[in-house]
Parts: structure tokens; C-alpha cells; sequence
């Protein structure tokens, strides 16, 4: 067994820098590159890719990346793990073999699937899983036909399966963040599936390194200023050991920082009841955390416990909601706010004459109080400018779309002093909704199959 | 009488002084962990930073009730903030749907610090 795993996350979501996964495999020793890129909608986006082509539907980013990975990771035995699969993942793993095929190069891929209920949700409905929607409760019977992905947040147990058939990649559909992370340690380390202290351990260091930079100096408030080198910020690293202690740490000669302040931040972000952060793996009590500073950019975590995991599993289903615009213009000195507000009140008064009914209109004022409303206080009265930020949503198409015709005349037959329409009338867009629900375990069986190059 | 005895004995000190945060989304909720500067400064927030306080302070902002749990071992709170993103994620017409910067809005708020805790 080794004495320490060197856990290095690439990616905090979809769309997060491209340099990321690179630096973290030129720029020192590590063991795996741990890859997040779903979110609660992307499962969404993918499932209308695939409906399109069957061969889609997963991160397409992921095969050129890893076409640009491969020669350095398999001469050096760095194994990747990542959910890029997204609604596909045999179709991304097969683009990875194809880059490694195209390379001369041969790999292992795991393949973790079963997380998929989009085909089976009628069956699941009628053998009585409700479904409901845990922020409102809600049975998921009264959004059904609106329904475009279902799928089960699997834990870290797959994935460790396809690292002890000797993957060198895994793909996997929705395996959760903190899974990705917690899979190469229970692997590594043998740890036992009731060990629920040390698989807690594991969740919060999946949780931490989970967004990225963002627990390395990334969107760190304190002492912002003086964080250093973010133009080429590290991105974290657990080095962990058996006993469920861990350090998170980044490569040297890399900018941002990681000490207490920057991990206590990333550790609150997106918290519940921190006594039961829930995953499949386990329930982590965030209240036993100890952090510690213990050398520069290295901070110690230990004293982690947890309890038993949960006999249900939470499932991510996005539903067709209806429509929204955003429209925008920019008002300048002098009086700037006072002709913003009337270009507002007079854009209401079009579009109630016009009979055009939307679920809900919304006026924010960028510059004055769009982020913190009424707590902004008084904005002076010498503003420079003021970007007017008016939003609809409608379940029908039809409002929105006029909505979007309403705003550029405002420009010639509106308040004065009016710049920044150059990009043109705003997009009319449909909204996905998201729908948490939960499922008994026992109804999910995820599979795992090997494939080689 | 005792609130005059403590105005006489403290002052009123913006949360951005004492600490510092981070916040987020899980559907409509938000959610904002506040993280003191210093160990000193974790009593005096727990004191004053209550939930009712915080449901004051955004009074009109959000819609549901707002809910703390305490980290001690982080010296932070963490304050759950319901039906505060206008539907939340894509449902949501805010500028901030997630709720990215409403830490900063609670930093906004002023508490009472004794005259014998130094604040920097």
C-alpha cells in the first residue's frame, strides 16, 4: 500500500480554464487528476446533444485534452478520473481510445454508467417512487411530459471498481464531485465500505478541491488584494494518507495561495447543515474538521468523522420551464439613475399596453443595486453611468420574443443620454429547469465495463 | 438600562471589519458562510449575528425564513437563506441567481463590539 496519494484536481466545472489539467500534470509529481464537468443543467444540454446524434452527449472538451495529456500521463502512470461522460460516457470513452489509438499510445478505460433514469422514469412512477421535489415537494407526476434528464448522483463505489480492473481513465456519468476524489483514496488505501470516518475524510477533501482554484486563492475575499500570481494560479492537490488526514497543497512556482482562510472559504461554499453534508458515500460532520497551517500553501485537515450513509441516493432531473430576455442599456451623466428609471417606467407601460402577460418582470439598475437591492443605499447623485438590466420569463414564447423588440427603440424615442446597444436585440432563452429529488438505492445498479487500446 | 450601560461600553463595527465570506446556491436557497478574521472575533458573531438578525438585514430581499448552524472549529456560521434568488438557477432574472456576492451584502451589516476587543 502506498504510504501517500497525490490527488490533483483539473477542472472545477465545464467550462473551467483550459491550462488547468496541463500545469497540474507538467508542474510536479502526481498520482491522479481528478475532473469535474457537470452541473445540475449541463445534463440537460447533453441529453439534447445526444438526442441529436447518438455519439454525443458527453464534454466534448475532454478528448482533446486528454489527446494532449496522454503522451506525458501514460509514460508516467498518472491515472485520470472524471465525469466528463456526462449522458454518454461509452461514446467519451471511445473518443478517448481513439486518441490514444491515434497516438500508439495503449490505455485502459473504465466505463461508469447506470446513473441514467430518463428511460425508466415511467416505470419508476408507477412502482410508486414519487420522486418529489425536495425543495417544494411537489410529486414529480405534475412536471413528467416537461421532463428532458434524469439521473442518479452515483457514489465513489463504481469507480473504484473500474481502478482495481486496472483503468488507467475513468469516465463516468453523474458520479458526484466529491466521488471522483474519494474513489482513488478507498482504492489506494483499501479502505473498508462502513469506514465512515476516513470515507468522510475523503468527501471533505472531494469537497474542497471540487471547484478548482477556488479553494486555492480563487475568489478568496480575505486579503484579495494580496493574493499573489493569479495569472497562473495553482491549482489544489490532496497528498493523502491511510489514516484519512490529507494536506491540500499546490504545485510550486504557481500563484494563488493556500492557507487556512482560503480553504475555510471553499469549505462553507454551498453548505447545508454542516453536521450532514450527505453524499452516497457517506454523511461528513463538518463540524469535526480541524484545519492547520503547517508550511507554506499547506494546510493539514484531520480529525474528520462521519456516519453511515443514507439508503437513498439523490436524483438531478431537469424539466422544460418556459422562456426569458434580459434587456440592457446604458444611461450617462448627468441624472444618469433618474433617466435609467424612466426608461424603465416607460418600457412597462409599452409592454401592458401591448397586453403582453410574462410570469414576472424584474428591473435591476447595474451600478446602483442589481447585487445587494435596498442595502446598496442611496446611489450619488453624480453617477457616471447606470446600466439599466430589465429581465422577463414567460412559459410561452411569444411574449418574450416581442419583449426583445421593445428595447433598441427606446435608443431614438426614450430618455437621453443612451448607449450600449451594440449587441443587438437581446436572445430569447429556454429555461431548464432543475428538479432534486430522491431514490432508494436499491433501484439504481451502476455497471462498469473496461475497454482497452 | 442595560443598553445604554452597552452602548456606553462598545461601538458599532461593520461585519466586513470582523469577517470574511463566501456564498452560494442550492435551488432558491442561498447560502452564506461567515468566517471571523480572528478566533476572538467567533463569540461576538455568534452573539450578534443571529438569524433573525440576518432575516432583518435582508428583510424584503428574500422571501423565506433564514436558518444558522454554527462551525466552531471554523470560527464560522454558516446562514441558510430561503427563497432568496428570485426561483433560483435558471428560473431566476437576478443579475446574481446564484447568490455569488450576497456574502458581501451581509458583510454590510453593523454589529456591537465591546471597547475591549480590538478591531484592526
Amino acid at each position: 500500500m502506498k504510504d501517500k496519494v497525490l490527488i490533483a484536481c483539473g477542472q472545477g466545472f465545464w467550462g473551467d480554464w483550459l491550462e488547468a489539467p496541463v500545469r497540474q500534470v507538467e508542474g510536479g509529481p502526481i498520482d491522479y487528476l481528478v475532473m469535474d464537468y457537470l452541473a445540475e443543467v449541463t445534463m440537460s444540454i447533453l441529453q439534447k446533444q445526444r438526442s441529436r446524434d447518438p455519439n454525443l452527449g458527453y464534454a466534448r472538451d475532454f478528448v482533446p485534452l486528454m489527446e494532449r495529456l496522454l503522451p506525458s500521463i501514460a509514460g508516467r502512470g498518472i491515472r485520470v478520473v472524471t465525469n466528463a461522460g456526462g449522458v454518454n460516457p461509452r461514446s467519451c470513452a471511445e473518443g478517448v481510445l481513439a486518441a490514444a489509438r491515434k497516438l500508439g499510445i495503449s490505455i485502459k478505460v473504465g466505463v461508469v454508467t447506470g446513473d441514467d433514469l430518463l428511460d425508466r422514469l415511467d416505470d419508476l412512477l408507477a412502482a410508486g417512487h414519487e420522486m418529489r421535489n425536495l425543495d417544494t415537494g411537489e410529486p414529480l407526476s405534475s412536471i413528467r411530459p416537461l421532463v428532458t434528464s434524469a439521473n442518479a448522483y452515483l457514489g465513489a463505489a463504481p469507480v473504484v471498481e473500474a481502478l482495481r480492473r486496472g483503468a488507467d481513465v475513468v469516465v463516468t456519468g453523474r458520479v458526484t464531485d466529491t466521488g471522483l476524489t474519494l474513489a482513488p483514496m478507498i482504492y489506494e488505501f483499501d479502505w473498508r465500505a462502513d469506514d465512515w470516518d476516513r470515507l468522510a475524510a475523503g468527501t471533505v477533501a472531494g469537497h474542497i478541491i471540487e471547484c478548482g482554484a477556488q479553494c486555492s486563492g480563487g475568489n478568496c475575499l480575505l486579503d484579495w488584494e494580496r493574493i499573489p500570481g493569479l495569472e497562473d494560479p495553482g491549482y489544489p492537490i490532496i497528498e493523502a494518507f491511510p489514516d484519512g488526514s490529507f494536506v491540500v497543497t499546490k504545485h510550486p512556482g504557481t500563484g494563488g495561495k493556500v492557507s487556512v482562510a482560503t480553504v475555510t472559504e471553499q469549505l462553507v461554499y454551498e453548505m447545508g447543515d454542516p453536521r450532514s453534508y450527505i453524499t452516497p458515500d457517506c454523511v461528513a460532520d463538518f463540524t469535526t474538521i480541524r484545519l492547520k497551517q503547517e508550511g507554506r500553501d499547506r494546510v493539514r485537515i484531520s480529525g474528520v468523522r462521519g456516519r453511515a450513509a443514507t439508503d437513498t441516493l439523490k436524483v438531478s432531473i431537469s424539466y422544460f420551464y418556459g422562456y426569458k430576455a434580459v434587456g440592457t442599456l446604458v444611461y450617462a451623466w448627468p441624472e444618469a439613475y433618474a433617466k435609467a428609471r424612466r426608461a424603465d417606467r416607460i418600457l412597462r407601460a409599452r409592454l401592458e399596453r401591448l397586453g403582453l402577460k410574462f410570469e414576472e418582470i424584474l428591473t435591476e439598475y447595474v451600478g446602483v443595486n442589481a447585487t445587494h437591492g435596498r442595502l446598496a443605499g442611496k446611489p450619488s447623485p453624480d453617477l457616471a453611468e447606470v446600466q439599466w438590466r430589465i429581465a422577463v420569463r414567460a412559459k410561452e414564447r411569444e411574449p418574450v420574443e416581442r419583449f426583445t423588440r421593445e428595447i433598441a427603440p427606446l435608443v431614438l424615442n426614450g430618455p437621453p443620454s443612451v448607449t450600449g446597444f451594440a449587441g443587438g436585440r437581446p436572445k430569447v432563452e429556454e429555461i431548464v429547469a432543475y428538479w432534486p429529488a430522491l431514490i432508494s438505492k436499491g433501484e439504481v445498479i451502476p455497471q462498469v465495463e473496461v475497454l482497452e487500446a | 438600562m442595560s443598553r445604554a450601560v452597552r452602548s456606553r461600553g462598545s461601538r458599532k463595527v461593520p461585519l466586513l471589519a470582523l469577517a470574511h465570506a463566501r456564498s452560494g446556491d442550492k435551488g432558491d436557497t442561498a447560502n452564506i458562510g461567515l468566517i471571523a478574521k480572528r478566533p476572538e472575533y467567533y463569540p461576538l458573531l455568534v452573539r450578534e449575528v443571529t438569524a433573525a438578525r440576518v432575516a432583518r438585514h435582508f428583510r424584503g430581499l428574500i422571501r423565506g425564513p433564514v436558518e444558522r448552524f454554527e462551525l466552531p472549529n471554523l470560527h464560522a456560521l454558516n446562514f441558510l437563506l430561503h427563497g432568496a434568488l428570485g426561483g433560483g438557477g435558471t428560473v431566476s432574472l437576478k443579475t446574481d441567481a446564484q447568490g455569488k456576492v450576497l456574502s458581501t451584502a451581509l458583510l454590510r451589516m453593523e454589529i456591537s463590539v465591546p471597547r475591549g476587543i480590538d478591531v484592526r
